[in-house]
């Protein structure tokens, strides 16, 4: 498929890297040439030098006969008059970065109409849902609802004294009351999409499905039993901290924001209902302990640094808060992160790509199925996909085990009508369902993709 | 410097040229000329051989830069032509391994200067193998890889670039390998129209593939002791007309194609190209009427070949041009430093740095003369930036450099052929072209001694990969851990 994305800062690189991945043609549209040079060296697409709205690059770049143009600027102006720009000379499909608070009220749906948008793309927006579903969840590290958040998806990392340590999954099952299926683990920086034989051990990331109505006992057998969050404390009162604000105090989660400019925080005060602004370094760790780090159930680094959010989630996580998540944006340090203990990053621009590769997989003409949702897991070892199943299926109806599937690929959910179902060997896929596949290696673009043979 | 990787490329060139191999092998069976099958299987054994061994080593990731890029480009071509050399050594057709080597790389870097004296006598798939190097060289061997492979990673555009002639390197779609196999079938697409164009002209089949080969990649290997005099006028004019269509930025072809003709022929470049040519065509032409009394239709077909023939680095003759009026050889060899287009088969200087440095040039004197003027550089409509200017005025230096240093070697041979010979020979090998001009009459490089063919070789590759992949490879800091 024929891509233009206009912009490439953190967002854009990351998206394009994604597209080129799935093999699609790119062309990078930025204003800077040093930016420029520096996307055709690393990926394999073409760059043109140029603004988003300057009529003759867009053409030069071929929007005409692109099927999605993506605005991904800094700037939420410059990418709702790109995207307005191409779709009149022939795009098929745009999207819009469109990130400021007083862009995202009720006027983006109006907007939205107006140019014709075919969705709009809120990074920050994302990453504070990303962050809100971790607090409601406190022992996961990650959770991805699928549509109508009848399943969840949630990712732990295996404690050394967990129960599971050294059991085999078909020793876990045995012992489970309640449905879950553990779908991929990661170990070392491989991914697995494991058997029944497989053994899990501390350290382990892992990923596990289970319907939302039991991902309360499936935590307590696991051995996960955290309180739920009552306090956030966060640091910076950025864009990202502000739609989380909103987000947690509508669910009554009482919310510090620490804030070192004084426009931010008086501007902050103004929209938000609730909470408490701090106007203070969030890096002096006095002013944190004033606080009240001690006390507080979570603790969120959004500060504009990935450095200062590391650093002071290793402090917050010395002064024992219970959940420390950390905003990460530079793949290199977030590994580092990691390696170093800190297992809670969020990756904005990781999140915005997911939802730009589902969409670009979506326009892709499917026979017998539709992407609804797309997770990236584990840094893009392993995906999670929803499908919805269409009539043209050739394999609905089939008990699962008499289908033969191909390797690294795994059934994990099926939601049918408001019935979320982990599957067994006698479930069967029924036009209408949604579907949720793992697949580790290996991108799936439509369901039949991932039967081998019958 | 990620090692795994510049070898598994090489490794896979040499595969690939294993596969080539097999072609003259089975040009030899047609002709049933058995031993030289015998010796294009052996080599291409040894290619397979050691391309499995170069691809041993598994790269621990893809991540290539601009190093790496130009080290494999150079380190391919190196490969290839040690082992393309061994078919003329096994077959017995060029004992000398040395001299083979010289022959070889003159196919590849599509320099057309060769060591054999008798051509006609080699064996038709020797013929055939040298005029396939010059194709498969002119194009780019790497390029070529990454056309029929499936193997192109993100940043495969520093290998394309590396090897891909002109100050400028741009891809036309977005994928680097859609690039190259654009490129390749536009490539292809001439050569076939080519041939056919030539079996009209009365040619064998064979013989018009071979010249379709050799004029494709501006190489200039003949089949004949005389190159092309010996043919009709029709061929002549036919590869004359081809040999300035390859000159042409390949750019311009795929915007025909698309069926964009005003944005091709919008393009600078190639009208500076085409005016050169006419002009230098005129001066040659009007010298050969009004000095030697040449007929005006044999002087207009001479006058064109020859100009055709050195400023797109081709190098066949039609005619004795040694012979030629002092103003009408100072044309061709003025020509034979301008070269071709970027973006195209031909050698040289490229006409596109040329332009560029003129520009520059005019910019730098309107600065003098009022020094608070702000100006740019403009090529193609667009603004050449710092860098393209540094790297285009770099470049003239370490070409004249490296001119010098070749002259120079050159003349230390004690056979003495003469200033005018050593220079030329210089020239021509160092922008791919292949003859030179020598008062003695010498025809061939066989009487150079070793050690100037060693030079010319190494000279020839420089050329052809435009200096800075050979320069870099050479240069031992390269391949120090540090």
């Amino acid at each position: 498929m024929k891509i233009v994305i206009a912009g490439c800062g953190k967002i854009g690189k990351t998206i394009i890297a994604s597209l080129v991945k799935e093999k699609h043609e790119v062309i990078a549209l930025d204003s800077d040439p040093a930016v420029v040079q520096q996307v055709v060296n690393t990926f394999d697409v073409i760059g043109i030098c140029g603004n988003a709205t300057d009529m003759t690059k867009l053409v030069e770049a071929g929007v005409g006969k692109a099927e999605l143009f993506i605005a991904a600027t800094g700037s939420d102006e410059l990418n709702m008059l790109g995207c307005f720009a191409a779709k009149r000379l022939g795009a098929q499909h745009t999207a819009a970065r469109i990130r400021d608070e007083e862009n995202n009220d009720e006027g983006l749906e109006f907007m939205k109409t107006q140019l014709d948008l075919s969705f709009s793309l809120n990074p920050e927006q994302l990453a504070a849902r990303a962050i809100y579903d971790i607090i409601k969840l406190p022992s996961a590290t990650k959770v991805e609802t699928f549509s109508s958040k009848r399943i969840e998806m949630i990712e732990i990392v295996l404690k050394p004294d967990s129960p599971l340590e050294g059991k085999t999954l078909a020793q876990i099952r045995k012992a489970a009351k309640s449905r879950f299926l553990i779908c991929v683990v990661a170990r070392n920086s491989k991914v697995y999409i494991p058997k029944g034989n497989f053994e899990l051990k501390s350290g382990d990331r892992v990923g596990l499905i289970a319907s939302e109505s039991d991902t309360h006992k499936v935590l307590s057998f696991l051995g996960e039993t955290p309180k739920p969050i009552k306090n956030v404390m966060v640091l910076g009162a950025g864009i990202t901290s502000y739609y989380l604000a909103q987000l947690l105090l509508a669910s009554h989660i009482d919310v510090k924001l620490i804030e070192k400019q004084k426009e931010r925080c008086v501007e902050v005060c103004q929209t938000l209902k609730g909470g408490t602004v701090i106007r203070g370094d969030g890096m002096s760790q006095d002013l944190l302990l004033e606080e009240g780090i001690q006390n507080t159930d979570a603790f969120v680094a959004l500060s504009g640094k990935d450095e200062e959010n590391i650093l002071i989630s290793f402090y917050a996580m010395s002064q024992k808060v219970p959940k420390v998540i950390s905003k990460v944006n530079r793949d290199e340090l977030s590994s580092i992160a990691e390696g170093l203990g800190l297992d809670c990053i969020i990756t904005p621009r990781k999140i915005v790509a997911d939802v730009v590769v589902r969409y670009a997989r979506a326009l892709q003409k499917s026979i017998g199925s539709q992407v609804e949702t797309l997770y990236s897991l584990f840094g893009g070892e392993a995906e999670a996909l929803e499908f919805k199943v269409l009539q043209s299926f050739a394999y609905s109806s089939i008990p699962l085990k008499d289908l033969k599937f191909k390797d690294n690929i795994i059934i994990a959910g099926i939601i049918r009508g408001n019935n979320a179902i982990i599957p067994s060997g006698d479930d069967t896929i029924e036009p209408g369902d949604n579907i949720i596949v793992i697949a580790a290696g290996t991108n799936v673009y439509d369901l039949s993709d991932i039967i081998a043979a019958r | 410097m990620n090692y795994g990787m510049v070898f598994n490329t090489t490794g896979k060139v040499v595969k690939i040229e294993a596969i080539m191999l097999a072609v003259p092998a089975i040009v030899a069976l047609i002709f049933a000329e058995w031993w030289y099958a015998a010796a294009f299987a052996i080599s291409a054994a040894i290619a397979l051989a050691v391309g499995f061994a170069l691809t041993l080593l598994r790269p621990r990731n893809q991540l290539i830069f601009a190093k790496e890029g130009l080290v494999t480009v150079a380190l391919a071509w190196i490969f290839v032509s040690l082992i393309g050399a061994l078919p003329f050594v096994i077959g017995g057709v060029i004992p000398s391994y040395v001299d083979a080597l010289f022959e070889t790389v003159s196919g590849f870097t599509t320099t057309g200067a060769t060591i054999i004296n008798d051509v006609e006598k080699i064996g038709k798939s020797m013929q055939f193998w040298r005029a396939l190097t010059h194709f498969v060289g002119g194009m780019g061997v790497l390029v070529f890889v990454m056309a029929v492979t499936s193997k192109a990673t993100d940043r495969s555009m520093h290998i394309l670039r590396a090897e891909m002639p002109g100050p400028i390197v741009d891809k036309l779609v977005p994928r680097a390998k859609d690039t190259a196999l654009i490129l390749y079938l536009i490539y292809i697409g001439l050569t076939l129209l080519l041939a056919i164009l030539l079996l009209f002209g009365g040619m064998d089949l064979f013989e018009s593939l071979v010249h379709a080969f050799a004029t494709a990649g501006t190489g200039g290997f003949g089949i004949k002791n005389d190159s092309l005099a010996s043919y009709s006028h029709y061929v002549q004019w036919v590869i004359a007309i081809f040999m300035i269509l390859y000159g042409v930025n390949f750019n311009v072809f795929y915007l025909i194609i698309l069926r964009r003709i005003g944005a091709a022929m919008k393009s600078e470049e190639f009208w500076i190209y085409i005016l050169t040519v006419i002009a230098s065509i005129a001066i040659v032409c009007v010298s050969l009427v009004s000095v030697l009394n040449v007929a005006f239709p044999d002087a207009l077909r001479d006058a064109t070949f020859q100009v055709a023939a050195f400023m797109s680095t081709t190098g066949f003759t039609t005619a004795n041009y040694n012979a030629w009026p002092d103003i009408a050889k100072a044309v061709l060899l003025i020509l034979m430093f301008i070269g071709g287009c970027a973006g195209s088969t031909a050698g040289g200087f490229k006409i596109t740095r040329l332009i560029i440095l003129v520009k520059k040039l005019g910019n730098d004197l309107k600065q003098t003369l009022h020094p608070r003027t702000a100006s740019i550089v403009k090529f193609e409509g667009k603004r050449v930036d710092e860098s393209t200017l540094e790297g285009v005025s770099g470049y003239l230096v370490i070409y004249l450099i490296i001119l010098v240093a070749t002259f120079g070697l050159l003349s230390l041979d004690p056979s003495g052929f003469g200033f005018e010979a050593n220079f030329t020979a210089s020239v021509s090998c160092f922008n791919n072209i292949g003859p030179f001009f020598s008062t003695s009459g010498m025809g061939t490089f066989a009487d150079f001694s070793v050690f100037s063919k060693i030079v010319l070789t190494l000279s020839m590759l420089l050329g052809r990969l435009e200096i800075y992949p050979m320069l870099l490879t050479l240069t031992p800091r390269t391949w120090i851990k540090k």
